[in-house]
């Protein structure tokens, strides 16, 4: 996610890097493009002009001017306003002192809710909490029925009425079947509509009085475009939100939508949607999205879904790997098989430091791709695995037979892991970014 | 029915109170044209969700024409900016209607939540009117519930189903969707799909798998394969359109839920950008709100200021 805009932020500063200093009319062209970036990245266009007048009055301080490097200033104070826009830091699940916690997700149809409330009670269930599914949305054709599936995937109770048409009630009755469990959460999906209507707020309202939530989260579609602001203004307004769960992010989404709900609403992002799988749901770092916008890579992200995935040991000695100054088929394989684990490859080299995935758009590693690879390495000898370079043709082609595979894709793979280990190389360096994002991590 | 124009009229009613609004705004403002005309123009095509390549060539071919003409006054341009809206939705018009086949099979794709069932369910009800006994074919074999809610959905507009085990091969289910229409006698063929992020490569090749397959099953099939794509949605369109595309070959689009958005002007950049048809536009949440794609009538219901509904 989000790469999109990173890479024409990159295009922009790599234009000032090498300059000396910066003149009013430069400072002035650079914004226009990172404003041009913005809006191209769907982040609505008033936000845009408040966020690069914010940007202009800081830049055309002394401080930049007279900075030795000055493109670096410059990218610094975008990126500060960047994480002051996204929310400054980090934001939490309510856990009430009173059980059941209770979490009200609203948002409008097709922004992925129930999907999303599924994911959360994942979530809590992972910390060993016992969760109540309320399927409160009575109005979408088989919503209750998703909201059940869902819930036995993840072995979380779901209440529900079929064919029952008050919500509200179906609400209080979930809370007093949650109190009677003893549930630690319960998490109630709500109807949307196709748009803010005075039909749904009002049941939304009723919904809101019959379980008191001690938290409502707007669940916003990532892809949206120029409405994400109004859409959030109205059900801030009328609901008074505590937070925003951002869906369908595991795209190629620029996630304007981001900034413009952040902007409008002042409430902070919690989440981010991943993937279709119910793990896929992760905590949002304002600080962590900003610098993956600059195409700064997101650290914090890559170490959390290890932590998550791979046992802490396991974790540090993945770290190690990483930064272990020789890189084998050997690690190269192993390190597929662990990283496997924490879901697709391509999501996981996007969090990468420096890269934003340009680096290695042309690295398609799918899930079929990583049996082959297995089956490749598997088919050569320790002594290739640790020295790839000793591979001529009639060894490759040996290969490819016992592989099942063909030169060619043994060739690829040798180019894919040749492309690796440089790239854990510059890991290896102190994470070498490009110049002018020097000294900001 | 109503006629169309009320329809659209009334589907876009939030985009017309926006953006028409907004461009009512900087038409009557007070004063000569000026750059600051021009900028704040700009803007309320930005606002609309025109995306900044679009807005940025519509400026600019409206500014060429008022200067052409010597216009001096913001009310005079407006018919400039009529012309330079129409034209780039016409570049979205059907040139021709799809090839017929019999049954005449449609393969509808998308992102997830962007209202490709409810699509489908309107769809079904147009041919069914059509008199065309559509078969609608569950292949979202994965969505929890999917199939219910296009079960209900079809049972609405009358249409009949092949429905199969969650967890079972999508392409499968088409294959056996096609047989069944066959044996049924019925003339057109709806097959649904799970949604899927267009950056998804496993789910795309699976895509690519139906495609394939329903032209096993009956040679020329898919007859058309239709893009439904969120009218909420900013500047992905662009993303979506052409990484489907790769997949599938989209030969429409169907723009949802365009009822929902005051930003109906992403119909302006997807035509300008996407470089394929729109076929329908979603207007409203009944079976039959759904309405054929026309330039004109769409150019005008973006432009015309949202007090003279009354006169038609």
């Amino acid at each position: 996610m989000f790469e999109a805009l990173a890479g024409r932020l990159e295009e922009t500063f790599s234009r000032l890097r090498g300059r000396g200093k910066l003149s009013p009319e430069n400072i002035r062209e650079t914004l226009r493009e990172v404003r041009r970036a913005l809006l191209e990245a769907d982040v609505n266009y008033k936000v845009a002009r408040d966020f690069i007048r914010q940007v202009e009055g800081r830049a055309l301080g002394v401080t930049v001017l007279r900075s030795l490097s000055p493109g670096q200033q410059l990218v610094k104070v975008v990126h500060e306003a960047l994480v002051e826009l996204l929310g400054g830091e980090t934001a939490q699940l309510a856990e009430s002192a009173e059980i059941p916690t209770r979490i009200l997700f609203v948002g409008l149809q097709g922004s992925g809710k129930t999907t999303t409330v599924a994911k959360v009670a994942a979530r809590l269930k992972k910390q060993g909490k016992v969760v109540l599914l309320g399927a409160v949305d009575v109005h979408r054709p088989a919503a209750v029925d998703q909201l059940q599936t869902l819930g036995s995937g993840i072995g979380a109770q779901v209440y529900a009425e079929p064919g029952e048409r008050d919500a509200a009630g179906v609400a209080r009755r979930g809370w007093e079947q949650a109190r009677k469990l003893g549930a630690d959460y319960y998490l109630v999906d709500t109807a949307g509509r196709l748009q803010i209507d005075e039909a749904m707020m009002a049941e939304l309202a009723q919904v809101r009085a019959a379980v008191d939530p001690h938290q409502i989260l707007l669940v916003v579609d990532g892809l949206t475009g120029q409405e994400a602001v109004a859409v959030s203004e109205a059900f801030h307004e009328r609901l008074t939100l505590a937070g925003v769960v951002l869906t369908k992010m595991e795209g190629d989404g620029r996630g304007g939508a981001a900034l413009s709900t952040r902007a409008a609403t002042g409430v902070p992002i919690l989440f981010v949607g991943t993937g279709e799988g119910i793990e896929a749901l992760e905590p949002f770092h304002p600080a962590g999205m900003a610098s993956r916008i600059l195409g700064m890579g997101d650290v914090l992200a890559l170490v959390e879904r290890a932590q998550e995935t791979v046992d802490l040991e396991e974790a540090a000695q993945l770290q190690t790997r990483l930064a272990k100054e020789e890189f084998t088929l050997e690690h190269f394989l192993r390190q597929m098989r662990e990283v496997r684990k924490m879901g697709p490859l391509e999501d996981l080299i996007k969090l990468i430091p420096g890269l934003g995935g340009k680096a290695l758009k042309n690295v398609a590693v799918g899930e079929k791709d990583i049996g082959r690879v297995e089956a490749i390495v598997l088919s050569m000898t320790l002594h290739e695995r640790r020295r790839p370079e000793i591979l001529n043709g009639s060894r490759r082609k040996r290969i490819a037979r016992g592989s099942g595979t063909s030169v060619q894709e043994v060739n690829r793979l040798l180019r894919d892991f040749d492309q690796m280990r440089r790239m854990f190389g510059r890991l290896r360096k102190g994470g070498k970014l490009p110049n002018a994002f020097q000294g900001l991590s | 029915m109503a006629t169309l124009w009320k329809r659209v009229v009334d589907g876009m009613r939030k985009t017309r109170a926006v953006f028409g609004e907004g461009l009512q705004q900087v038409f009557q403002r007070s004063g000569k044209i000026d750059d600051s005309f021009y900028e704040e123009l700009e803007e309320v095509l930005l606002g609309a969700d025109v995306g900044l390549e679009t807005a940025v060539s519509l400026r600019e071919r409206f500014q060429r024409r008022v200067r052409e003409a010597g216009v001096s006054e913001p009310e005079e341009a407006r018919e400039f900016l009529r012309e330079v809206v129409t034209e780039t939705l016409a570049r979205a018009a059907a040139n021709d209607a799809p090839e017929r086949g019999s049954p005449h099979v449609i393969l509808i794709v998308g992102v997830n939540g962007v209202g490709k069932t409810t699509s489908i369910g309107k769809l079904a009800w147009h041919y069914q009117q059509a008199g065309l006994r559509p078969l609608v074919v569950a292949s979202d074999t994965y969505r929890a519930a999917a199939l219910e809610q296009l079960s209900i959905w079809a049972e609405r507009a009358g249409a009949e189903l092949i429905r199969s085990k969650p967890g079972s091969d999508p392409a499968a289910v088409a294959y056996d969707g096609i047989s069944a229409a066959r044996a049924r006698g019925c003339g057109v063929v709806l097959v649904d799909t799970a949604g899927r992020l267009q950056t998804n490569r496993n789910l795309m090749a699976e895509l690519s798998k139906i495609h394939r397959v329903l032209g096993k099953a009956e040679p020329g099939a898919p007859h058309e394969v239709l893009l439904v794509l969120d009218a909420t949605i900013g500047q992905n369109a662009l993303s979506q359109a052409s990484l489907f595309s790769e997949a599938v070959e989209v030969s429409g689009i169907v723009l949802a839920k365009l009822d929902g958005s005051a930003r109906g002007g992403v119909i302006l950049a997807i035509a300008d950008r996407l470089g394929i048809p729109v076929r329908y536009v979603g207007l409203g949440e009944t079976l039959e709100d759904l309405a054929e794609f026309d330039p004109e009538t769409f150019a005008r219901a973006l432009l015309e200021p949202p007090g003279r509904d009354a006169q038609n």
